[in-house]
């Protein structure tokens, strides 16, 4: 094709989009809506499948049969936001194979929360109140955006996530009104989950080096800034009904702007977390690499097994 | 020599009376496997009554590069619509 050409169709392209027209995967596309697609498409399933690591710690001492089912079930959930995330992903012609390979060698990045260590029960009630609360506004524009089978994925994500914020609410809640030490380990939890969560709605808008193109595209609707401001503003009253304080001073509602005015994000630590520093990356990575490896054998089993099968299948019909 | 598991199609009822949708795809060693991992991915809310599972190498799809002429030409055939015949207002039922 010509660079004549290419200009025209993607000219046609970026009208398309203008119109809120859904891209599906065969249509034309520029190169590098495919690569940013596969980028954060891949990053997002990462991040649902590494994410079931630090509460999969604390299935077995779940405190009784009702938070472990809860518990059970969310993290379910999320192998199954990790598998349609990868399928949509895969329909921009990478293979699953390769999106393991970019995670396991590390040139895949996934959401640098999951990288601090879950060390109390009530860290499980403050992933599900503080890192889904935030997933959930990361996630919500995403069901409108250009690019059909990531947004058809979205939207089911979205329906099954906002039972998991609740169920994380109710743990804190529980903790709260229960004895001094359980409201102690829920504020403890809080101060060690608030500044990871704010980071996790990514760089601000001035580092950012994909805002403005992805907005363009629709892969984002608001940035990074906006989003954190809206967390902050409905997770603080949330605190407030819990009678738990959110561990920054200079947090204070502006009658001016009408949000909550906060206090300075430490950036050097959200980068060495991103660059693989935090406490826990090397053990998430090993985790997911020894269970893909140590898996070699069943998945060649199975598919042993498929092919006998079909063959003693031809055998009789023939 | 390592082979991949084969993509799947999964297509669900969510009800009897509707119809079969497309509802994402899957990675299975067979048939079978297709259909429990699809029970698992997408029906763990009550979603299906039913589900098929096709290999994803089994489907033929239409190139949107072709859709000019195959689906441009019904747009002029507005004489296939109601609207295109006029009638007087007095004209019930119909």
């Amino acid at each position: 094709m010509s660079e004549k050409e290419i200009k025209n169709l993607e000219q046609i392209f970026e009208a398309r989009i203008e119109r809120d027209e859904k891209i599906e995967p065969k249509d034309w596309m520029p190169e590098k809506y495919r690569q940013t697609h596969i980028r954060q498409i891949s990053q997002h399933a990462h991040s649902e499948i590494v994410g079931m690591l630090p509460e999969g710690n604390w299935i077995t001492r779940a405190p009784s049969l009702r938070r472990k089912a809860a518990l059970l079930a969310k993290v379910q959930d999320e192998a199954g936001h990790g598998l349609y995330l990868y399928s949509a992903c895969e329909t921009l012609g990478v293979s699953r194979d390769e999106l393991y390979e970019q995670l396991h060698s590390g040139k895949a990045k996934y959401s640098s929360i999951f990288n601090y260590p879950t060390i109390t029960w009530a860290d499980i009630g403050a992933i599900g109140w503080l890192v889904d609360g935030a997933a959930i506004i990361n996630q919500v524009p995403l069901c409108n955006t250009s690019f059909g089978p990531y947004a058809r994925a979205m939207v089911r994500v979205c329906k099954e996530e906002s039972f998991h914020q609740r169920q994380g609410f109710e743990i804190m809640l529980t903790l709260c009104r229960g004895t001094e030490e359980q409201k102690a380990m829920a504020q403890d939890a809080l101060n060690r989950w608030w500044w990871p969560s704010l980071m996790m709605l990514g760089p601000t808008d001035a580092a950012s080096v994909h805002t403005e193109q992805s907005l363009k595209w629709k892969l984002k609707r608001k940035t990074n800034d906006e989003l954190r401001q809206q967390f902050i503003d409905q997770t603080v009253p949330q605190a407030d009904i819990l009678g738990i304080t959110v561990p920054d001073p200079d947090l204070k509602w502006n009658e001016e702007t009408g949000h909550y005015d906060f206090g300075e994000i430490d950036w050097d630590e959200f980068w060495q977390v991103v660059k693989g520093h935090g406490p826990c990356n090397k053990e998430r990575m090993k985790a997911r690499v020894d269970a893909w490896e140590n898996g070699a054998w069943v998945r060649d089993a199975a598919m042993a097994y498929a092919e006998k099968q079909q063959s003693k299948k031809v055998a009789k019909a023939s | 020599m390592k082979k991949n598991w084969p993509l799947w199609e999964v297509f669900v009822r969510s009800k009897n009376g509707l119809e079969h949708r497309h509802f994402g795809s899957l990675h299975a060693a067979d048939a079978e496997m297709a259909l429990e991992n699809a029970r698992d991915v997408y029906t763990r809310r009550n979603e299906g009554v039913s589900i098929w599972v096709v290999e994803s190498k089994y489907i033929t799809a239409s190139n949107p590069a072709d859709n000019g002429e195959l689906f441009e030409p019904a747009k002029d055939k507005v004489y296939r619509h109601p609207t295109f015949y006029n009638l007087p207002d007095e004209v019930k039922h119909m």
